[in-house]
């Protein structure tokens, strides 16, 4: 029976070949455009998530507290007061998977006819553990290095490739303010970081070199950043707690006092990054969705005028004995039909528009499964929605007038 | 004589209108045997549409009792009634109301979709069908292609799909011609002697005259009952349209 209905929907739909083609064209731009906001905005989700990965997952910042002098206040970092020794005590608390105090700065570094001013981190091991960035070639500088503050160095992609070209940087001599330095290895590309500065353009070099050979200090013992990885990013609160009651403590800071120092959780900040592309491509899908109603109500539209139109094939259909849900399954499956056929064209089409727009702007897209079903489901529930009302405004058509219809 | 077909007491029909209730039918009573040929006769406005819509299970009346095939409608429901105008009536119309867009043998099969046939089964009984009224090399056509009296053959062919007791025919000649006219009622007197019974709306003495019973209806009433006097399509018509008139009887 089902098939004979389903032919007869065909049928039906075959008879009025453009109204069927321009009805369902408006599910075809629904579920399109449905399809193709949602792969854009999960591929820029998914830009966004690399960016985090990138960075580091699980990674807190601290820097030193200001200094203030006759009421004037300088910025973080200006104070010495976190040293080498909060960066051990802190690398023993529970949670803690990595410890790496920073020292910052910039220098022009040359090789042999070539300069290149770069950013220069000095750090210690833990370094490339805490921020997750293996290295290519070569090797880490040891924590040996850092005790006898040797002159080596790491290199970032970007960095090398401006400095050394084509050449292979292992081992070759360069020099900073006249101290040679050799390379022990090249780090991996790890592009932009989230305010848009170049990762790779880096030189890293032993915490204890940077402080006493290549920026000097007067305060040896203190560095201005520590970077802390914790183990997972479900105890990253209970490893903000801990850590901050440690330093106060350490820094002998009196209950009701102000930190000398800074705390900043990036996974959070990462975290809001995400969200709001999240709602972004949320309230594109919505406005798309828009479109999807538009053509459940075009449908419904057509339907109407269908079974005006056929008023007196419904009467003689019922004369010959449909029952009410025979006339209610025969226009609802018409309703169905359409705006599947469209949801089925307008998935290609979103689909290949996703394509198109990676192929012409290099923006990441992706086509998940589960978006695809999400179309087909709104578009199904959309037919027998919109399909509904036109269907059983048929079935309940009293037979004899529809008989007399002219 | 065996149990009637159709049994009607009392029948009452009243439609709502802007000037108020519309008495269509006034206290209508009538039984209809099995094997019967009746026409229905009177002028516009006497009632008999309306009674046709009420013998078919299409209108429902608002008092009185009809008993078809020893079932009393108004216990049905609408389903029910569906399937009694699926199974046990056959319609025949004026306009020949096939669908447009299917093809005759197809149109015929439709009936059978609703009774929830195989394919093979509905296409091998309409075939048959379209056999029984000789238009077996036209399953294919469209009902667009064939001329009215062929249309109506196949509206006889749908009718009969299902082998309904009883076929209702509201003036299945009047679009027609008189010979092709005569055609379809020498159908009609066939499909009668096969034992179906046969209920005919007609304002042409002639054609009531294929009828063995001819009921007048007047302003919702009947006004006459009687066999026809000649049974004899072609020579008996004369004279028995008045002779009817005079023995009118108001039951």
């Amino acid at each position: 029976m089902i098939f004979a209905m389903l032919g007869e929907a065909w049928r039906a739909m075959g008879a009025n070949r453009l109204r069927t083609l321009l009805t369902m064209l408006g599910m075809v731009i629904g579920v399109g455009a449905v399809v193709l906001m949602m792969s854009i905005g999960q591929g820029a989700q998914y830009a966004i998530k690399q960016t985090i990965m990138a960075m580091g997952s699980n990674l807190f910042i601290l820097r030193s507290g200001h200094t203030m002098s006759g009421g004037v206040r300088s910025g973080s970092g200006s104070a010495h007061t976190l040293t080498v020794s909060d960066a051990d005590a802190i690398a023993e608390l529970p949670g803690v998977e990595a410890v790496a105090p920073i020292h910052p700065g910039s220098a022009q570094i040359m090789y042999g006819p070539n300069n290149w001013n770069t950013a220069i981190i000095g750090t210690t091991p833990s370094y490339f553990d805490a921020r997750s960035w293996p290295i290519t070639s070569g090797s880490a500088f040891t924590d040996s290095d850092v005790r006898s503050a040797t002159r080596v160095a790491l290199i970032g992609k970007a960095a090398a490739q401006n400095l050394f070209g084509d050449e292979n940087p292992i081992g070759k001599t360069i020099r900073i303010q006249q101290s040679p330095f050799v390379i022990l290895g090249l780090l991996a590309g790890k592009g932009q970081s989230m305010d848009g500065r170049d990762e790779d353009d880096t030189l890293i070099i032993p915490l204890t070199t940077a402080q006493r050979q290549v920026f000097g200090t007067q305060f040896p013992g203190s560095v201005r950043m520590v970077m802390v990885k914790a183990a997972s990013q479900e105890i990253m609160p209970a490893v903000e707690k801990s850590m901050t009651e440690l330093l106060r403590q350490r820094h002998r800071i009196r209950e009701g006092m102000e930190n000398d120092f800074f705390l900043r959780n990036l996974t959070a900040m990462a975290d809001s990054a995400e969200e709001s592309t999240r709602v972004m491509s949320l309230l594109l899908g919505a406005i798309a969705s828009v479109s999807l109603l538009v053509g459940g109500i075009g449908i419904m539209n057509i339907m109407l005028v269908s079974v005006t139109e056929r008023t007196r094939e419904i009467g003689i259909r019922m004369a010959i004995g449909a029952r009410e849900r025979d006339i209610l399954l025969q226009f609802l499956l018409e309703a169905i039909i359409i705006s599947l056929g469209g949801c089925f064209i307008g998935l290609l089409l979103g689909i290949g528009g996703a394509l198109l727009v990676n192929a012409l702007t290099g923006m990441t897209v992706i086509i998940s499964a589960s978006s695809a079903v999400v179309a087909f489901g709104v578009a199904a529930a959309v037919g027998i929605f919109f399909g509904f009302y036109p269907a059983r405004k048929a079935a309940q058509l009293d037979p004899i007038e529809a008989l007399r219809y002219q | 004589m065996a149990d009637p077909v159709i049994r009607i007491e009392g029948l009452h029909k009243s439609y709502e209108t802007s000037a108020g209730l519309f008495p269509a039918l006034k206290e209508v009573s009538l039984d209809i045997a099995a094997g019967e040929f009746v026409a229905i006769m009177g002028p516009s406005g006497s009632g008999k549409s309306t009674f046709m819509n009420l013998l078919g299970c299409l209108d429902r009346p608002s008092a009185g009792r009809y008993v078809l095939d020893g079932r009393d409608v108004a216990d049905l429901g609408k389903d029910e009634l569906a399937l009694l105008r699926n199974r046990t009536i056959g319609f025949v119309f004026q306009g020949f109301n096939l669908l447009p867009r299917m093809s005759l043998l197809d149109n015929v099969a439709l009936p059978l979709i609703y009774r929830g046939m195989a394919r093979e089964e509905r296409q091998r009984r309409a075939r048959g069908q379209l056999d029984k009224v000789g238009l077996k090399d036209y399953a294919a056509s469209m009902p667009n292609k064939i001329s009215g009296g062929q249309q109506q053959r196949v509206a006889i062919a749908r009718a009969l799909v299902n082998h309904p007791r009883l076929i209702l025919a509201d003036e299945p000649t009047g679009n027609l011609d008189s010979r092709t006219g005569e055609e379809i009622m020498a159908l009609f007197d066939e499909l009668n002697r096969d034992g179906i019974t046969i209920v005919l709306v007609t304002h042409e003495a002639d054609i009531a005259q294929h009828a063995r019973r001819q009921v007048q209806f007047l302003d919702g009433r009947i006004v006459g009952d009687e066999a026809t006097a000649h049974h004899d399509p072609i020579t008996g018509s004369a004279g028995i349209l008045p002779a009817c008139g005079q023995d009118a009887r108001v039951p």
